[in-house]
């Protein structure tokens, strides 16, 4: 139905619709990609990705890039055509983003992976260590100790990544997979093969460094997961809404008042912990390399909450009060 | 080397008086064309000579800024980004300082050659400033960590910590290897290299390119690089006994970090990882070649 020009403009009950016209173009060589004709004025970018999806099979919608200008940045989902800054002719340029695969795939495999690891170096496993200590145990209660600390930590992440995380994007580049797996798997290796090892040198201050080690450790695990909880609260379920978070009743939560992304640092504090229930240099490498890793991306939140909210509180500092 | 800094500074002062087609420079303050945002050519990259206005003039010019004919050009020439004046000048001196250095290299080994007579045991009379100018390029990561070069500060610093892990922990470090006929082979690819590379930059940032430089530096990596590479890897290889001898950098277990490290397996890691990266940066290499020298070709043809 198109309005015709001698109808008088009204207000309330406008039955006409003005269908739009989306054009889809290369973004690197300007090659015409994808005609759409009678698009809806309502119509989302969502709705568009899979129009044209039907027309170039190999480029599902999670793959596709939409962009108003070449070189700018993705449109979203959700946005809707007729609040774009487009005439009735939509001109949108496309960027293949390459193979994809879902957030959810890659946490479980990465998280998978030291779980299984440490343990094989745990039970020392033939082929690790000098064969007459095959299947053997350590002697070290510590050792005992870090296992069932470093398998709940995976546990931990494992459950968190199937039922409290609620992800914005759905998926990430396939690429992402090896290469964080590689991290994970590699680290996880490392470490346990000198926790396990039948050479094993148990902390320097015995006891009583374990007991505070773990104290730090079991408080940071709950505060890491009060914080995941916390932020899964904020959002409703399957959207994508981005809200500033505060301390909630939860103690663990009051860390908000001066941090930007507390997950992280309890996430650094039980490392530590287990740095120093371990006292094992790979560990402290591990434990330095996630470091500077969060901050990278404790920053860029901090930096993107402050470009969202006015109002965004201005004593949190990214990752550590007052420091960093 | 004294003759070859005269000469370069005779150059640089001709420059500053010249605009590019050879008329003088008109010392006022019609500078309205800013500073060339010349870029300090990386490793990888063709030479991105762009601006016509000589650089050097608007060096002068801020130099001089105490008059006030200059000052409006210093004004125009914050406004573009790229190195400034004084990055650009600094990046000239230094890539001078390192032509210079490889050059004094170059001409120990000969020196060196023609005074005893045989190749053997040449890296003895050019130990010092090999390691004086090899570790000085550690600066060219700060260069591209600051900014002033553009260039991916991972890539040149894996560049130059394989340079530097050569001529440290392995060339310095086990001194049986030090007589052997595959360091001569490396540090002369290199000196021909850096010679070469360093000139580029320089003429680069002058804004004057000799074609000859430009053709040298893509065309004799083609036997440089095997040959340098050749070097290498036949060093690492000598070194290996001594390594596992002496447990030279070296830690076992049981100790109360939990940790150890084999140099020796290390090292054998390390040969191994030529597999993969030689023949990628060789290829790539070649590929930038056809980009820069193609064109040249293509003209020719042209006429």
């Amino acid at each position: 139905m198109k309005t015709g020009g001698k109808r008088k403009p009204a207000k309330k009950t406008k039955k006409a619709v003005v269908f739009f016209e989306v054009e889809i173009l290369d973004a690197k060589t300007k090659d015409k990609l994808c005609f759409l004709d009678k698009v809806e004025p309502n119509a989302t970018i969502g709705e568009i990705k899979s129009m044209f999806h039907k027309s170039h099979p190999q480029w599902y919608p999670a793959r596709q890039s939409i962009r108003l200008d070449p070189k700018g940045k993705s449109l979203k989902d959700e946005d809707v055509l007729q609040h774009l800054p487009v005439g009735t002719t939509a001109t949108f340029y496309f960027r293949d983003l390459g193979a994809q695969i879902s957030w959810v795939t890659v946490f479980l495999t990465e998280y998978t992976g030291p779980l299984v690891i440490y343990l094989l170096f745990y039970f020392r496993v033939p082929f690790i260590y000098p064969p007459k200590y095959d299947f053997t145990t350590s002697k070290h209660w510590v050792v005992h100790l870090a296992c069932m600390c470093h398998s709940f930590h995976y546990v931990k992440r494992l459950l968190e990544t199937l039922f409290v995380h609620r992800f914005s994007h759905g998926t990430m580049p396939l690429r992402n997979i090896f290469k964080n797996c590689t991290y994970y798997w590699g680290f996880a290796a490392w470490m346990a093969y000198y926790i396990n090892h039948p050479l094993y040198t148990p902390p320097i201050y015995g006891e009583q460094q374990i007991r505070i080690a773990l104290i730090i450790f079991l408080f940071c695990q709950i505060g890491n997961f009060s914080i995941h909880i916390a932020l899964r609260n904020l959002r409703p379920p399957g959207s994508k809404t981005r809200k500033i978070p505060y301390p909630t009743k939860n103690p663990f939560t009051w860390i908000f008042l001066l941090v930007s992304c507390p997950n992280y640092t309890y996430e650094l504090g039980s490392w530590l912990g287990f740095t120093l229930m371990t006292q094992c240099l790979p560990v402290a490498f591990f434990t330095l390399v996630g470091f500077i890793q969060m901050t990278v991306w404790a920053k860029g939140k901090h930096r993107s909450y402050l470009k969202e909210f006015r109002d965004y509180p201005p004593l949190r500092s990214p990752i550590l009060p007052f420091i960093l | 080397m004294n003759i070859y800094l005269i000469v370069f500074i005779y150059l640089f002062l001709n420059y500053a008086s010249q605009n590019e087609d050879g008329s003088e420079v008109e010392r006022t303050s019609r500078f309205s064309t800013t500073l060339p945002g010349v870029a300090h050519v990386p490793f990888l990259t063709p030479a991105v000579v762009q601006e016509r206005r000589p650089l050097i003039v608007a060096v002068m010019s801020a130099a001089a800024s105490g008059t006030s004919k200059a000052a409006h050009g210093d004004v125009a020439a914050k406004r573009k980004k790229g190195p400034g004046a004084l990055a650009t000048a600094y990046l000239v001196i230094y890539n001078v300082v390192m032509t210079a250095g490889w050059l004094v290299i170059a001409v120990g080994l000969v020196r060196a050659y023609l005074a005893r007579g045989s190749y053997h045991g040449l890296y003895y009379s050019i130990e010092k400033p090999l390691k004086f100018f090899q570790t000085g390029a550690v600066l060219e990561i700060l260069h591209c960590a600051v900014g002033i070069v553009p260039s991916s500060v991972v890539l040149t610093g894996f560049q130059v910590m394989s340079r530097v892990f050569l001529t440290w922990a392995v060339t310095h470090s086990v001194k049986e290897v030090q007589s052997e006929d595959s360091v001569l082979l490396f540090v002369t690819a290199w000196t021909v290299t850096e010679i070469i590379r360093y000139s580029f930059y320089t003429f680069s940032l002058l804004n004057h390119l000799p074609y000859l430089i430009k053709w040298a530096r893509y065309t004799f990596f083609i036997v440089l690089y095997p040959m340098g590479v050749t070097g290498e890897l036949l060093t690492i290889y000598a070194a290996l006994p001594y390594v596992q001898k002496t447990g030279l950098y070296s830690v076992t277990l049981p100790n109360k970090y939990n940790f150890s490290f084999d140099y020796y397996t290390f090292l054998i890691l390390i040969m191994i990882s030529y597999i993969p990266l030689f023949p990628q940066l060789y290829f790539h290499m070649i590929r930038q070649r056809k980009k820069v020298l193609g064109h040249i070709e293509d003209y020719g043809k042209v006429e």
